[in-house]
């Protein structure tokens, strides 16, 4: 009976652990670094768009049937690097069911070229990436959603008119939740 | 023994389904953010400054309020922002409201922002202001700050301090040159001549509080 317990509580807690957003993922943070440190040429015709709010808000509100997991996130956002991968995988894994992922940069503008553009092509993002370039941020993050403080990482998803918004980092289960969520008919 | 080994095994189905469903509804949960609202009375604090004292609302006898800024050594945007963050010291100090900057990170979380970081930064940006450790990271929370950096303008009511400003500093945290509204300084500038804050709350984009 002890043994049951003892095993019972030995496996509560390691699917706790299991389930906390703590997963590491060095490699991409080194590689954030690196991006960070070094200088990269990079040539003008740049696949990642620059967007003022007015110009990137229809990209939070079509009506395709696909379902969009638009992730706001920063090269030097930690968290939010750390999480990148799990959107990728699940780009990957739910490319069959009109899933698609659009990481929204709040770079600095003035570093797309410097570390945007050179950290997308080293951990070879394959989601599509725009950058967000917009002041009044207090008008355009509340059309966003009304309850986001502006903090990142942030992920919104939504499919035609049904939406939910995530403030904090994912992993990948907690993302795949989400995005099952929304799929569902 | 075969009656009691069943029962067994069923509790410890029903366990880890109380379990499963309770793990589950945390993953869902996106992190609501308590803390102060306007019109809140405030808790003083109790924080170490760089210069290595302790410093509390009370200690300020004349002031009439306060600009609680939460920044931090590392965020770009907070370090985009310092530059306005002395010049809102400067220009309403003198008036009574002294900008006390706290930074929450955990520099475990965050290894750039320790306290000797803290310092340095200080010194190399001349902070005019107390620039405080939240070391046990309970004053952000008390705040409900989510990021930096994420201001509280106070004022002195009676005996209390009272939010009157949750929000940004303006409206373009990634450029200076880009501000066209300066929502921290238009809700002092209210306070100071007895008018309502035009805008008591408003957002933009932060660095998430690391701890």
């Amino acid at each position: 009976m002890k043994q049951f317990i003892g095993m019972f509580v030995f496996l509560a807690l390691f699917s706790c652990k299991d389930s906390s957003t703590k997963t590491t993922s060095e490699n991409l943070s080194e590689a954030a670094t690196k991006a960070e440190e070094r200088e990269v040429e990079v040539a003008n015709d740049s696949e990642i768009p620059i967007y003022s709010f007015a110009e990137f808000e229809p990209l939070l509100h079509k009506k395709d049937g696909t379902t969009y997991v638009v992730n706001f996130w920063a090269t030097w956002c930690k968290p939010c690097i750390k999480e990148m991968p799990y959107f990728e995988e699940l780009a990957a894994k739910y490319k069959d069911d009109n899933v698609e992922v659009i990481f929204v940069s709040l770079d600095f503008p003035r570093l797309l070229e410097k570390q945007v553009i050179p950290f997308i092509k080293e951990n070879n993002i394959k989601s599509k990436v725009v950058l967000l370039d917009d002041t009044g941020a207090n008008e355009w993050i509340p059309k966003v959603d009304e309850f986001w403080s502006g903090a990142i990482p942030a992920t919104l998803i939504y499919r035609n008119d049904y939406r939910k918004f995530y403030e904090g980092p994912f992993d990948f289960e907690k993302l795949e939740s989400a995005v099952k969520e929304v799929l569902k008919p | 023994m075969k009656t009691f080994k069943n029962i067994l095994i069923l509790g410890i189905y029903v366990l880890a389904l109380v379990f499963g469903t309770m793990s589950f509804t945390e993953k869902n949960t996106t992190d609501i953010v308590g803390g102060y609202d306007i019109g809140d009375k405030v808790k003083d604090v109790n924080l170490k400054d760089v210069t290595g004292e302790m410093v509390s609302f009370a200690d300020y006898d004349s002031a009439k309020g306060f600009i609680v800024i939460f920044t931090c050594n590392t965020c770009p945007y907070a370090v985009a922002s310092e530059d306005r963050i002395n010049a809102l010291d400067a220009e309403f100090k003198e008036k009574g409201y002294p900008v006390i900057a706290i930074n929450p990170n955990n520099p475990d979380v965050q290894p750039d922002d320790t306290f000797e970081l803290m310092q340095t930064k200080a010194s190399d940006k001349n902070f005019s202001f107390p620039y405080l450790y939240d070391a046990s990271s309970t004053v952000y929370a008390q705040f409900g700050a989510a990021k930096t950096p994420h201001v509280y303008i106070l004022q002195k009511e009676d005996d209390s301090l009272v939010v009157k400003y949750i929000g940004a500093i303006d409206d373009s945290v990634r450029s200076a040159a880009g501000v066209s509204k300066r929502y921290a300084a238009d809700a002092v500038n209210a306070l100071l001549n007895g008018q309502k804050v035009p805008l008591t709350k408003t957002k933009a984009i932060g660095c998430s509080v690391k701890v």
